[in-house]
């Protein structure tokens, strides 16, 4: 596993002129055709005054001192030409040149055999307890398959997707639009330290690098180069999940989404791929259907409702039903403690889970 | 001319003995007052001049020293004034100076020389007792305090005059007669949990907390019954016993919001806003006066909004929690208030108040955000973290779940047996269990054991939450009246600590 010079030199090159891509970007610049470009024409597009400058940095580039960087910082590099990079990364003309990997890099190299399964799972920041849920869901369903799950390490249903995956021990890839060596988002910090201990992040910028907003796009294609598979779980309509699809409709990849309520603006944009002809995904189950072929893998259902107990199947059926706090269920104090003592059970037995608000929902 | 006269003075919740010296000697005409006292005991003189000529009495054309002894100990307010000018009676021998070795006097002077009411009448009276000093002459409207002391003679008096005559053998006044009970106090006015619809589980938690002494966190949005809940508290609490109820009147008294007759019986509930200072939330000042936390020694001490609260004041708040008492330092003297309250906080479970429902749009980082505010100190000793969802529309025009009469049975009960089985230990609940006193009392069963481990190894419990939880679950097996905590009482006391609200979920 390793990285050659001329390819350290154009992530160098690109960390280089973050700043003048961020003010191409704002300039309505297409960031996949910038960064398509070669060395060369690069410099041209966005060195402008200071090409000069540019130039003599990138001709004085020194790649032991990269490597030595890249080590210092306890990560690994993979290089395109490398055959550790996944192949399915390389279709795309605006490919990473270096891949940098915290963690495990065998996360990454698993990828590199042909036809790995990989799903990316992507979708809102500011999503719903629902959504949270089912993204938990699918990343526990796909992971215990041997689905790589990939996501963004982004609030909301992205990290929730990473903490299923991790729930059975992965396999899970956070692709971060900063460093891979700097937990982005910040409050994310602990669910990083969780992924790098068992799994990988990784980032195509070099180690210490604080993200620009067009990284961010920039990370999305990355996602959705390395999954066979992009669902999404719940996005507006302007969200940038829906980048992710686009990039992965134009890879040919296929594009899932979960359907959410048509009256909810956080699933308007999820609800509108699936009208745009994005597969129905409810479950894991649907997720391995179309990444491994139907009936390859089924999906791990540890928790079956048949097997409890018969007041609890009746509690829990009152839960699926909307009935999902203590004070829906219990209408006095004596009614109220054995709600609270199923509740708590279920729970444990991994049927229910706690939201705020005093609220339960079912673990898909 | 040498004269003494006993009196008290209020530091703290305590009251010290004060010896009044009058001197009178020849020499220019002057009055000093010396030991210590505040502005109110240097004005004094003027007052206890006037007083004397007022009521027709000589005042000495001497030298007049007064001393207020022990003279290291700061004197603060007016109660001084009535045992200075017995003291000057005695020194110029218009009252017999023998009499008022039987007498400790305490009181402040109108001009007029008529006597006024004064704070802390009844920590006086106990010092009165405990000095083994035979009687108390107070202001007349404080009669009926001092005399809720047993073993003090306590003299009603109105006026210098009526004091004058009461050394000079005359009778002890009556006390005055009692006034009807004033309306707000009727038991009819009480709050009572049958006026609380739905809550269910919220009305169960209040049951949990009251067995057990435990501190109780609501969280839910705004206008849900919060504050309702906690207001209803006080009534499932077992009555206060005569020295509790002692306590609770003469802090009251101390802090001049005591103006009744009777012991104060139920217990109190203080319910201070989230602008109050540090100082307002445990006493302090200049002068130390207690605050909110003494105020609700005994009672209930509400928080409503916790997060609003100030850091600070939050943070001077868990000695109190912690100790049962609150010690103040001023200028190199320490004084000590009792703060053995049980607390109740409210807090939205997210900025917006809606979490968990459509209508919250709070992000994951303002939930953060929200949850480092809460946590912190009070946290630490929340054993009960409730949620309180909007009830169901039905709920609201249902009838009563429950009444307090019923739910205070059922308390009464469950803190019978606690005190059963800590007796000799000095604790009477279950919340006030050491971590080694826990394990030695909960007797917990296997499976009981295996679901706390199960819970824990889940994430859905802390390691912080697991002694609370047990110590809940020991509670409700009370409740149960069991002697031994099983698996089903863990599972109850599982569901009454919402972790998710101040912990937030792991990893995700």
């Amino acid at each position: 596993m390793s990285a050659c010079d001329g390819c350290l030199r154009r992530s160098a090159l690109i960390a280089a002129l973050a700043a003048h891509i961020e003010r191409a970007r704002r300039n309505h610049r297409h960031i996949a055709e910038l960064l398509a470009l070669g060395e060369e024409d690069l410099l041209d597009a966005l060195g402008g005054g200071r090409r000069g400058d540019l130039e003599r940095a990138r001709e004085g580039f020194d790649p032991v001192q990269a490597r030595e960087r890249i080590s210092a910082a306890g990560l690994h590099a993979v290089c395109r030409h490398d055959g550790a990079y996944p192949p399915r990364l390389t279709q795309a003309a605006d490919a990473a040149a270096v891949l940098h990997v915290a963690g495990d890099p065998g996360r990454l190299a698993a990828l590199a055999i042909e036809d790995a399964p990989a799903v990316a799972v992507v979708g809102a920041r500011r999503a719903g307890h629902d959504g949270l849920e089912v993204a938990r869901g699918l990343g526990r369903g796909l992971a215990a398959a041997g689905v790589t799950v990939v996501s963004g390490m982004a609030l909301g249903i992205d990290s929730a997707a990473h903490a299923g995956a991790l729930e059975v021990g992965g396999p899970t890839l956070a692709v971060l639009a900063s460093g891979a060596d700097v937990p982005y988002p910040p409050s994310k910090r602990g669910l990083y330290r969780e992924i790098v201990r068992t799994q990988a992040a990784i980032s195509e910028m070099p180690p210490g690098f604080r993200p620009f907003r067009w990284c961010f796009p920039a990370r999305n294609r990355t996602i959705a180069g390395l999954a066979m598979l992009t669902i999404v779980v719940e996005a507006t309509e302007r969200s940038g999940s829906l980048i992710t699809a686009e990039l992965a409709q134009d890879l040919g990849r296929a594009v899932g989404a979960v359907p959410g309520p048509v009256s909810a603006p956080r699933a308007a944009g999820s609800n509108a791929l699936l009208r745009d002809g994005a597969l129905v995904i409810r479950h894991a189950q649907d997720a391995l259907d179309e990444a491994l072929g139907i009936g390859v893998a089924t999906a791990l259902t540890s928790h079956r409702a048949q097997d409890l107990e018969r007041p609890l199947r009746a509690l829990l059926a009152r839960v699926e039903d909307g009935c999902d706090t203590v004070s829906d269920l219990a209408a006095t104090p004596a009614e109220a403690q054995s709600a609270l003592a199923g509740l708590s059970e279920l729970e444990l037995l991994g049927f229910l889970r706690r939201v705020p608000g005093g609220r339960y929902v079912r673990c898909s | 001319m040498l004269a003494r006269v006993s009196t008290f003075a209020i530091d703290g919740f305590a009251s010290r003995r004060v010896s009044v010296e009058v001197d009178l000697r020849t020499g220019l005409p002057a009055f000093t007052i010396v030991g210590r006292g505040d502005a109110a005991v240097r004005e004094s003189r003027e007052r206890v001049h006037a007083a004397l000529l007022n009521s027709g009495f000589a005042f000495p054309q001497r030298r007049i020293t007064v001393n207020l002894a022990p003279a290291h100990l700061r004197k603060i307010g007016p109660g001084f004034d009535l045992a200075t000018a017995c003291g000057v009676l005695a020194a110029s021998e218009q009252i017999p100076s023998a009499a008022l070795e039987r007498w400790a006097v305490f009181g402040e002077l109108g001009l007029s020389g008529d006597v006024r009411r004064c704070r802390g009448v009844l920590a006086v009276a106990e010092g009165t007792r405990r000095d083994r000093i035979a009687g108390l002459i107070v202001p007349r409207e404080c009669a009926r305090e001092a005399a809720l002391v047993d073993d003090v003679v306590v003299a009603g008096v109105s006026s210098l005059r009526q004091v004058a005559a009461l050394l000079r053998g005359g009778e002890v006044p009556e006390l005055p007669a009692l006034a009807p009970a004033p309306k707000r106090d009727a038991p009819a006015e009480q709050p009572d949990l049958a006026d609380v619809r739905g809550h269910a589980g919220a009305v169960r938690a209040l049951t949990v907390a009251a067995a057990g002494g435990h501190n109780l966190l609501l969280s839910g949005p705004p206008g849900t019954g919060k504050t309702m809940l906690a207001a209803r508290l006080p009534s499932v609490l077992p009555p206060l016993t005569r020295a509790e109820a002692i306590a609770v009147t003469r802090i009251h008294s101390i802090a001049g919001m005591y103006t009744g007759q009777e012991l104060i019986r139920r217990r109190p509930l203080r319910a201070p806003h989230h602008t109050i200072s540090p100082s307002g939330l445990v006493g302090g000042g200049m002068l130390p006066s207690p605050g909110e936390a003494s105020l609700a020694h005994n009672g209930v001490l509400f928080l409503d909004e916790l997060s609003e609260f100030s850091r600070s004041a939050l943070e001077a708040l868990r000695q109190p929690l912690e100790d049962g008492t609150v010690a103040i330092v001023r200028r190199q003297r320490t004084v000590m208030f009792p703060t053995r309250f049980q607390l109740v906080a409210s807090t939205n479970p997210c900025p917006c108040g809606h979490a968990g429902s459509p209508r919250c749009r709070c992000t994951e980082a303002d939930m953060a955000r929200h949850r480092r505010k809460l946590s912190g100190p009070l946290l630490d000793r929340m054993d009960l973290i409730v949620p309180m969802p909007r009830p169901a529309a039905e709920a609201l025009d249902g009838g009563p779940t429950t009444s307090s009469a019923e739910v205070l049975a059922a308390v009464l009960e469950a803190r019978e047996r606690q005190a059963e089985r800590l007796a000799g230990s000095g604790l009477t609940t279950n919340a006030a269990l050491s971590p080694r006193l826990l394990r030695e009392h909960v007797c917990a069963d296997a499976a009981a054991h295996a679901l706390l481990r199960g819970a824990y190894e889940r994430g859905t419990l802390s390691a912080r939450g697991h002694q609370r939880v047990l110590r809940v679950a020991r509670t409700i097996a009370d409740l149960e009246g069991s002697a031994c905590v099983r698996a089903h009482d863990v599972k109850e006391a599982l569901g009454l600590r919402e972790e998710h609200a101040v912990e937030g979920a792991r990893a995700a």
